[in-house]
């Protein structure tokens, strides 16, 4: 069924009570062509470009939770790609242009909000950084700027920019085009876009084993049954290494708690999208009016889906700093996700030694905005065996090679 | 808030200290003689297990030594602390 005006109409005459099923529940079958481990918007949406794109149609998403419940339904969803080397930057890029047609490509509001987000600098160095960013990021065509204090002021009504502050905000990078979308909305879409394609959506199915025959991969074992498969592709977030291990395989990646928090809502308060990587906090407000607020990883491997006490005080700390307006605001709720922390802070998107397994993971503490781009590329390494010029330089042999991705502390990574 | 037993101060907040991930990597004995996927291994892949993970930290805020520990990464309990020397005892 088709979403639009007279759909919405029809169905409110009939008091909402017969909407259809945005996926159909599936029974695995005994064998596909590719199945996809990883129900969040990276699994979604290789599957949806697979049956799209690459025009694989005998597919299955399989998830051992709900889809969207793991890193895909706990972010901040911001949404920018304004990163600093050339190929992250091509590599985000790509996923910012699939957002700005998103809705209407799913036939899915997924509510992609171009609010432009700042990254503030506090200090000379953070400005050299930002102005360096600026530059590589228009050589790269991807509209950035650099706004100063009083400019900030103007944008971000009630932002603290005294020169007093404890640490004061000397500019900022803006990038116009990047903001916010519905994290659900983006499972919830590619799901229902992928199944009306022919992909089966197995959700409760949780996989125990990878089945590899002479250095080839031939199924998987899971909680609901064997499953076997020409190929697998592996796009599990913070247990990545748990998945690898069942192929022998090692990765680069450690597993580490992320926290976020959302406040009691509150009116229209604030219209764009603030990070700041020396206080370490970012803040947004969601249509319902929560102030949405997230913080920097835990510093130990973890795998809770919570985080420590000492990790929430300093990003409200982060928060009141550069906003005292908020000191009274309570918050609502607080919950982790486990994000997969590569040490160059650049995803792999990548074939395995493992022939017809490969691997989508290390997004850590950003994937989110690239969710449609990462799907994007994978379903065509996945297709023909062989990485897009735009994942080229993401692969698992780059941690031999040494042609690491360093986009830790040269860009804002952090989400 | 995770109370961490040092071997040398006794339980503290987590706040005493700073993480030094995995323990138990060994420098390569003959670095000169290691191929690149044996450099890899050594600089970037690590176990990070879903469970039982035996890792360092650092007293940082405290006596300033390293120890051992061994954590659930699941439910972040600690199971024991032991000093660096007494490694062959764990
Ligand atoms: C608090 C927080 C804030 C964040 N903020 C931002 C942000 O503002 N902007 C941004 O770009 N990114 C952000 N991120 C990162 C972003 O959420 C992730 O990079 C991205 O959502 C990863 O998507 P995914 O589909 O790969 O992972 P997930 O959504 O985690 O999906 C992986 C799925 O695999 C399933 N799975 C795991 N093991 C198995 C198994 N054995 N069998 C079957 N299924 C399995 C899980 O249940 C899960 O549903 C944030 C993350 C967190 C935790
Ligand atoms: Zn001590």
């Amino acid at each position: 069924m088709k979403y639009s005006a007279w759909s919405l109409f029809k169905n409110a005459l009939r008091h909402n009570r017969n909407w259809p099923e945005a996926w159909r529940k599936a029974e695995p079958k005994k064998h596909y062509d590719v199945v996809i481990v990883g129900g969040g918007g990276h699994g979604l949406a290789t599957a949806y470009y697979l049956a799209s794109e690459q025009g694989v149609r005998n597919v299955a998403v399989v998830e051992k939770g709900w889809i969207g419940g793991g890193n895909t339904g706990r972010n901040t969803t911001i949404v920018r790609s304004n990163y600093l080397w050339t190929e992250a930057a091509l590599l985000y890029e790509k996923s910012m242009q699939l957002w700005e047609s998103l809705s209407r490509e799913l036939n899915y509001n997924v509510m992609f909000s171009q609010r432009g987000v700042y990254n503030l600098g506090h200090t000379l160095q953070d400005m050299r950084d930002i102005e360096r960013r600026v530059n590589a990021n228009r050589l790269n065509g991807i509209d950035a700027e650099v706004v100063m204090a009083d400019e900030i002021a103007k944008g971000i009504p009630f932002i603290n920019t005294s020169p007093d502050a404890r640490y004061p905000i000397l500019g900022a990078s803006l990038q116009r085009r990047a903001g916010v979308a519905r994290h659900d909305a983006v499972a919830w879409g590619f799901a229902r876009a992928a199944n009306a394609l022919g992909v089966d959506i197995i959700e409760q199915c949780e996989v125990t084993g990878l089945d590899v025959d002479g250095g080839r991969i031939t199924g998987l074992q899971s909680t609901r049954g064997a499953i076997g498969a020409d190929r697998v592709g592996v796009v599990v977030a913070g247990n990545a290494s748990v998945v690898a291990q069942m192929a022998d395989l090692r990765l680069p990646i450690e597993s580490h708690p992320l926290q976020a928090f959302v406040s009691e809502p509150l009116k229209p308060v604030l219209d764009t999208v603030v990070m700041s990587n020396a206080v370490h906090g970012y803040i947004s407000q969601s249509d319902k009016g929560e102030l949405v607020i997230g913080a920097g990883i835990d510093a130990y491997n973890g795998y809770g889906q919570r985080g420590s006490y000492p990790t929430i005080e300093h990003a409200m700390q982060a928060i009141l700093e550069l906003f005292p307006i908020f000191s009274r605001v309570r918050m609502l709720r607080l919950w982790g996700g486990i994000v997969d922390v590569c040490p160059d802070a650049c995803p792999i998107i990548s074939r395995t030694p493992v022939d017809g397994l490969y691997f989508n993971c290390g997004w850590g503490t950003g994937g989110f905005k690239a969710t449609p781009g990462s799907g994007w590329v994978f379903a065509h390494t996945i297709a023909h065996d062989q990485p897009h010029a735009l994942n080229a330089a993401f692969d698992l042999e780059r941690f031999e090679t040494g042609a690491l991705i360093d986009e830790h502390g040269a860009a804002a990574v952090a989400h | 808030m995770l109370l961490i037993r040092c071997p040398w101060c006794g339980e503290r907040a987590e706040t005493e200290f700073s993480y030094g991930g995995e323990a138990g990597i060994k420098r390569p004995a003959a670095p000169d003689r290691l191929s690149d996927p044996e450099w890899a291994d050594y600089l970037f892949m690590r176990r990070n297990p879903r469970g039982a993970h035996r890792e360092l930290w650092n007293h940082a805020q405290g006596c300033r030594r390293w120890f051992s520990a061994e954590r659930d990464t699941v439910s972040y309990r600690i199971a024991r602390t032991w000093r660096l020397d007494e490694e062959d005892s764990g």
